[in-house]
């Protein structure tokens, strides 16, 4: 047990082995099969998966809206999986939630909204929740609307509606499910701006369920893919992003970029040279290291496919390079020299290839 | 025919004793029908105190209540009516039977009016720590609000209907008037009076009704 608390000062959530299952006609459906996840304090953490893969499950365990089958919940240290009454109540208001559909309350304005929180812990006076609520509205752009009821708002006014309400117990963790599913692409990026915006003012952990890995890409530093309700994978964002390996995370990539290298995509039409993919991340990325090497080593390229583009505000550049000329190994060992990561894809240098093949 | 043998004072009273029956009865099958419908809701399958046999037992008896038709009723309760209010005449007697015939009825309008309230908003209120209870009389019967309201307007004029009803067995009011001289003394201009207000009666509780549902609809 005292390892265990120790463990639970560097996270701000814990879930291990958590198994769910549902009971449904045919018998229990397992949802979640043996979950074990630990999200950082200050973090904003991914979850990413297609649709049944257990997202909504996984985040509605954080709060208790699901109980657990089997394993344990900790978050800021405390084990909660069995937490009830008061102590839940307690627990959730530490733990505030957006949602897809938004679900505010119709009957009552958007001020009302955000001030039910604050009403539902008789903690407060009418004034002090009055002021709480405007700077509430202030924070997420919404005084003028105060007065207006959530039909007379559009798509991005609700969540951030949704937001300040989540917000409005001061929580140490913001639970994300689907929250911009429902939006438009650019209401989905200021609603994503607002939640960095928040992360990094308040310092409040969020957790993010999506099945955009876009929405990763541009909010997230660490992600976990669940497949199956299982997490296949897990890691920086860049690391799952632009290195890819179980066939859902490759799936997941291909969706957001349909012309996104996969290596093995065009490994089959290898002209003759050695295929490499080639990731230049964070400064290196703007760096004419390419040319250089490939003039030093007396080598030609020929760009087979490639992706540009920034994680957060790490730009990255990803090229399927085809290479030819004089010294091919020794453009490889210059390309690595200079912090580019180099996958191999060609069958000559198979022999020193590391990283493991992908299966598409 | 004749309108000139109308006994106008007659039909006053008997419309304030309409209007009594009506009002009373209305004021408490809410006050019985509100928490059975709440209960309902709340034992109901896959909701938030899911009990199968609370939700069965108490939706069985319900169901007897409303399948035994309302005149029957008026008759087979007589003796615990006069058990609770003392007599089974006129307004006092007939409240009490009333209130039994459309407390059922009108618990099962709330819990279709609760049930179509959006889950996620009562799973929003619960994340947000809110209690049971909280989340009933704060999130759920507020957004429920315009449907309650419409039932209770579908309620009262039912109970317009079971007053007139039970004029039949000496309850009073216009039911009463218009069978006694538009029926038995075959005046049919004290009948057709009679109708005639009870039909204005109607569309006004109508009326009033839509515009309170209109008012508190913010969908």
């Amino acid at each position: 047990m005292a390892h265990r608390r120790q463990r639970g000062l560097t996270a701000m959530i814990r879930l291990e082995r958590i198994t769910k299952s549902f009971t449904g006609r045919q018998g229990a459906v397992a949802a979640l099969d043996g979950v074990d996840l630990s999200i950082a304090k200050g973090e904003i953490f991914g979850v990413i998966g297609s649709s049944g893969a257990g997202k909504s499950t996984l985040v509605r365990l954080i709060n208790l809206l699901e109980r657990p089958s089997g394993g344990e919940i900790f978050v800021a240290g405390e084990r909660v999986t069995d937490a009830r009454g008061e102590r839940l109540r307690a627990l959730r208001r530490s733990i505030g939630m957006i949602f897809q559909h938004f679900n505010l309350l119709s009957a009552r304005t958007v001020a009302g909204n955000v001030a039910y929180p604050l009403e539902l812990t008789g903690q407060y006076g009418k004034v002090e929740i009055a002021e709480r609520v405007a700077a509430l509205l202030a924070r997420v752009g919404l005084t003028e609307h105060a007065q207006k009821y959530p039909r007379q708002l559009s798509g991005g006014q609700k969540q951030r509606v949704g937001i300040a309400r989540a917000l409005a117990c001061e929580p140490s963790v913001l639970l994300c499910d689907e929250a911009t599913s429902a939006l438009d692409p650019q209401t989905t990026g200021a609603v994503l701006d607002l939640l960095r915006q928040i992360n990094r003012d308040l310092g409040v952990t969020i957790v993010l369920i999506t099945h955009e890995m876009d929405v990763i890409r541009r909010t997230c530093d660490r992600v976990a893919v669940l497949d199956r309700g299982r997490v296949v994978e897990e890691g920086p964002v860049t690391d799952v992003f632009l290195h890819p390996r179980h066939p859902a995370t490759l799936r997941l990539v291909r969706e957001a970029e349909p012309d996104g290298g996969s290596l093995d995509a065009v490994a089959g039409a290898d002209l003759g040279g050695r295929t490499v993919r080639l990731t230049f991340t964070g400064p290196a990325a703007h760096k004419p290291i390419l040319g250089r090497i490939a003039r030093e080593n007396l080598v030609d390229y020929a760009i087979l496919a490639g992706r540009i583009g920034h994680i957060r505000e790490t730009p990255y550049a990803q090229f399927i390079v085809s290479l030819s000329g004089r010294d091919v190994a020794g453009a490889i060992a210059g390309l690595e020299a200079s912090g580019v990561d180099v996958e191999l894809g060609g069958a000559p240098l198979a022999a020193i290839e590391e990283r493991p093949r992908h299966v598409v | 025919m004749s309108f000139e043998n109308i006994y106008w004072g007659d039909i006053g009273a008997a419309l304030g004793q309409t209007l009594a029956m009506v009002g009373g009865a209305l004021l408490l099958t809410v006050l019985v029908g509100l928490p059975l419908g709440v209960l309902l809701f709340l034992t109901g399958r896959q909701q938030l105190f899911q009990a199968p046999v609370a939700y069965g037992g108490l939706s069985f008896v319900l169901n007897i209540i409303r399948s035994v038709p309302f005149i029957i009723l008026l008759i087979v309760l007589m003796p615990v009516t006069v058990i609770v209010t003392g007599t089974s005449l006129g307004v006092r007697g007939v409240i009490f039977p009333l209130v039994v015939g459309t407390a059922p009825f009108f618990a099962r309008l709330v819990e279709t009016a609760l049930r179509e309230v959006d889950r996620g908003v009562i799973e929003a209120s619960l994340a947000m720590g809110a209690s049971t209870s909280q989340t009933i009389l704060r999130a759920v019967l507020p957004e429920a609000l315009p449907s309650l309201l419409a039932a209770v307007t579908v309620t009262a004029i039912v109970l317009v209907d079971y007053t007139a009803m039970s004029g039949a067995i000496g309850g009073g009011g216009l039911g009463d008037l218009a069978i006694r001289y538009g029926y038995h003394r075959f005046q049919t201009e004290i009948m057709l009076v009679c109708v005639a207000i009870l039909i204005v009666f109607v569309q006004l509780i109508q009326a009033s009704g839509n515009r309170l549902v209109a008012h508190f609809s913010r969908k």
